[in-house]
């Protein structure tokens, strides 16, 4: 079992024709995704990677039955791309694309919502969604881990890959990379909700970096909602103040958005957070092991 | 990017929105050349990126333009939060009648763009948040719909505005709006937005923050770039693409990935307490997903010309680049250095995980790099780092 993403996601690549595009397209298609096809209005009709290309996200959700999309457009038309998908209304739109300017993100986040929210969106500047074994939607490098029943939240591509490996003998769920920009659309919160909910998820594993109250929030909820196990890690404690560390989001300003801050709300409510990420390794290991 | 006041008020009088005359002294003789130009009382204001100016003495009333050359002589050159002084605003004084407190900006929790606004400004509008929480209104406004001239005024209402004022603070904000949305930013803050003596709703500070994200479709704005406050490692950095910040410790990082190198700063600062002088993180660098040798070249060029450092820690994960292509890099990166004449004498510790590390770790072991280590994990590369660091002292 898996969260969002199965082995039956229908998936379409929008941008699948520019270098990105072609190159994720072919790994997704090696790691055993179900990619039926991708879309660019100027090169409709063609076929690409042996896969059609359509004009809109609509026409291929039509011809294909596709339920996710992965965006791989540049910043520049990111906007668009994922107001196209909403209006689609296909269910996940996962968003590669890096620095797509805040308004943008903001505004097609709004639309989402006012269009009631049929299309779950995932980033953006993020590494996507993979389901280990089933299917991957993304950047995600999908051998270097393999299934089993820990399901991952991560605000931090590189860390996503560092806990998914140093884990491999024990296998994930689903690993999710929300992104580390200041405005995304799915949250920790979303995650560890269909986490919980999810019977083929045992423990859980929670990345967070500085910048923001989302880990703080995701804390208070755990607290009301998460009966599993999880375990977390905070990266940015030696951050310097005002400094924008590599992700737009991840900056620390005056007392707020601290990596202390963030990993003191996790322990209070009963979340072992790791100094290191081996150590977190460590601490999910003891949890699935004492299962 | 955050904007010098003055440059926020230059911004706001293009989209007509009333502020102060004003000028930029970066010299005692400026300032008394602005103060003589302006006449009567002028306000000398240290421009700093930085909050607080005013309770650290960095903003004077004078009275004459002697005055202004006495009050430019005392700023210029002051520490405020550990931002120099470098240039002041002399500003022409204003009759203020009532002090408020504008702003929007971006609510990452709702994901949604917030405007606050308060009668009560002038002062630190937190500490008025936290103590009486009924005088400042936070009102959500949607992408999609925007601020008019009617929002504007619901706002300002919102904020216990007095009547007054209402027409021209409308107007204030709802070019704001457009100030906020037009230039791609993150915040517009007007504290105080006054209301003068006259009757005019004026913008008497501004605080700016600019998406560095939008800079592609904001081309005007590398204007602003702040050259002179740039560390010359961080701007070098920039112009090769890298994601560098400098940072205060003698261990140089190298990795891929935002999420991974920060974890590696904390790493490095934890293993860096076990050894004498407690050695830190000399820098952030990220040099991404596909680490190419080039890419990895540049990267170790410019920590390597940090005076500072005295180890250096690589470490990478191999997700979509495979560990075999980072250390083909790191061997091509030293031969390319060798050939700029900036041969690496600094040791290296290097920590491959991921996509074929073992095959990655056979092509650095066989090149035999002077100075190079292979460590297994990234919690005893990082000891390992330290401990070179502290030797090296």
């Amino acid at each position: 079992m898996a969260i969002w993403l199965t082995e039956n996601s229908k998936i379409i690549v929008q941008g699948m024709t520019g270098s990105e595009g072609t190159k994720h397209t072919r790994r997704m298609l090696a790691a055993g995704a179900r990619v039926v096809g991708g879309v660019n209005a100027r090169k409709a009709g063609i076929v690409h990677e042996g896969l059609p290309v359509f004009g809109t996200v609509k026409e291929a959700v039509e011809q294909t039955g596709a339920d996710v999309s992965v965006v791989f457009v540049p910043p520049a038309a990111t906007k668009a791309a994922v107001k196209e998908a909403i209006d689609a209304e296909i269910p996940l739109c996962v968003v590669i694309t890096e620095g797509v300017p805040v308004h943008d993100t903001t505004e097609f986040w709004a639309y989402a919502v006012e269009k009631g929210g049929k299309t779950r969106i995932i980033g953006p500047n993020c590494p996507g969604i993979a389901s280990p074994g089933a299917s991957n939607a993304g950047i995600i490098p999908a051998d270097i881990t393999t299934p089993g029943r820990i399901g991952l939240v991560s605000k931090s591509g590189t860390l996503t890959y560092q806990l998914m490996y140093e884990l491999r003998d024990i296998g994930f769920s689903t690993c999710v990379g929300i992104g580390g920009d200041p405005v995304i659309g799915t949250t920790h919160i979303d995650a560890l909700q269909a986490f919980q909910d999810d019977p083929g998820t045992d423990a859980i594993v929670m990345i967070g970096e500085i910048g923001g109250d989302a880990e703080e929030r995701a804390a208070a909820y755990i607290e009301e909602h998460v009966t599993k196990p999880v375990v977390a890690y905070v990266a940015g404690f030696t951050a310097p103040e005002g400094k924008t560390m590599g992700h737009a989001g991840a900056i620390v300003s005056g007392s707020a958005g601290t990596a202390q801050a963030k990993k003191e709300a996790l322990e209070k409510v009963g979340v072992r957070v790791g100094r290191t990420p081996s150590e977190t390794a460590r601490l999910m290991r003891e949890v699935m092991r004492s299962r | 990017m955050d904007l010098f006041e003055h440059q926020a008020k230059e911004l706001f009088a293009e989209y007509g929105i009333p502020v102060p005359r004003g000028i930029v002294a970066h010299t005692a003789e400026e300032a008394r050349a602005a103060a003589e130009q302006l006449t009567g009382r002028v306000v000398v204001k240290a421009q700093v990126k930085t909050g607080g100016r005013g309770k650290a003495g960095g903003v004077k009333v004078a009275d004459d333009v002697a005055d202004a050359h006495a009050k430019a002589t005392q700023i210029l050159g002051m520490d405020i939060k550990g931002h120099t002084v470098h240039k002041v605003l002399i500003e022409e004084a204003s009759q203020i009648a009532e002090e408020y407190y504008f702003s929007f900006l971006l609510d990452r929790a709702n994901r949604t763009f917030l405007a606050i606004c308060s009668a009560s400004g002038g002062m630190d509008i937190e500490e008025v948040a936290h103590t009486a929480p009924e005088k400042v209104a936070k009102v959500p406004v949607s992408p999609l719909t925007g601020v008019d001239r009617a929002s504007a005024r619901e706002i300002a209402k919102a904020g216990g505005l007095p009547e007054k004022a209402l027409d021209g603070a409308a107007e204030l904000i709802e070019k704001l709006w457009a100030v906020f949305v037009d230039e791609d930013a993150s915040l517009v803050e007007v504290n105080p937005m006054i209301l003068s003596a006259d009757g005019q709703v004026k913008a008497l500070d501004g605080k700016v923050t600019l998406d560095d994200n939008a800079t592609f479709r904001q081309a005007e704005h590398v204007q602003y770039v702040d050259k002179a406050a740039e560390d010359p490692l961080e701007a070098r950095a920039k112009e090769k693409h890298l994601n560098y910040v400098k940072l205060d410790g003698t261990v140089g990082i190298i990795g891929n990935g935002a999420g991974l190198v920060m974890s590696t700063l904390d790493v490095v600062a934890y293993a860096g307490e076990a050894f004498p002088g407690r050695p830190k993180p000399a820098n952030f660098l990220d040099i991404g997903g596909g680490a190419s040798a080039e890419v990895m070249a540049n990267g170790l060029e410019i920590i390597l010309s940090d005076p500072s450092v005295k180890s250096v820690f690589v470490n990478v994960f191999g997700g979509i680049t495979a560990c075999d292509a980072v250390a083909n890099g790191i061997v091509a990166a030293f031969t390319l250095l060798e050939s700029r004449g900036e041969a690496v004498t600094h040791p290296l510790v290097v920590r491959l995980d991921g996509n074929n590390a073992d095959l990655g770790r056979q092509i650095l072991a066989d090149a035999a790099l002077p100075r190079v280590e292979l460590v297994d994990t990234m919690d005893e590369a990082a000891k390992r780092a330290a401990e070179l660091a502290t030797v090296g002292a």
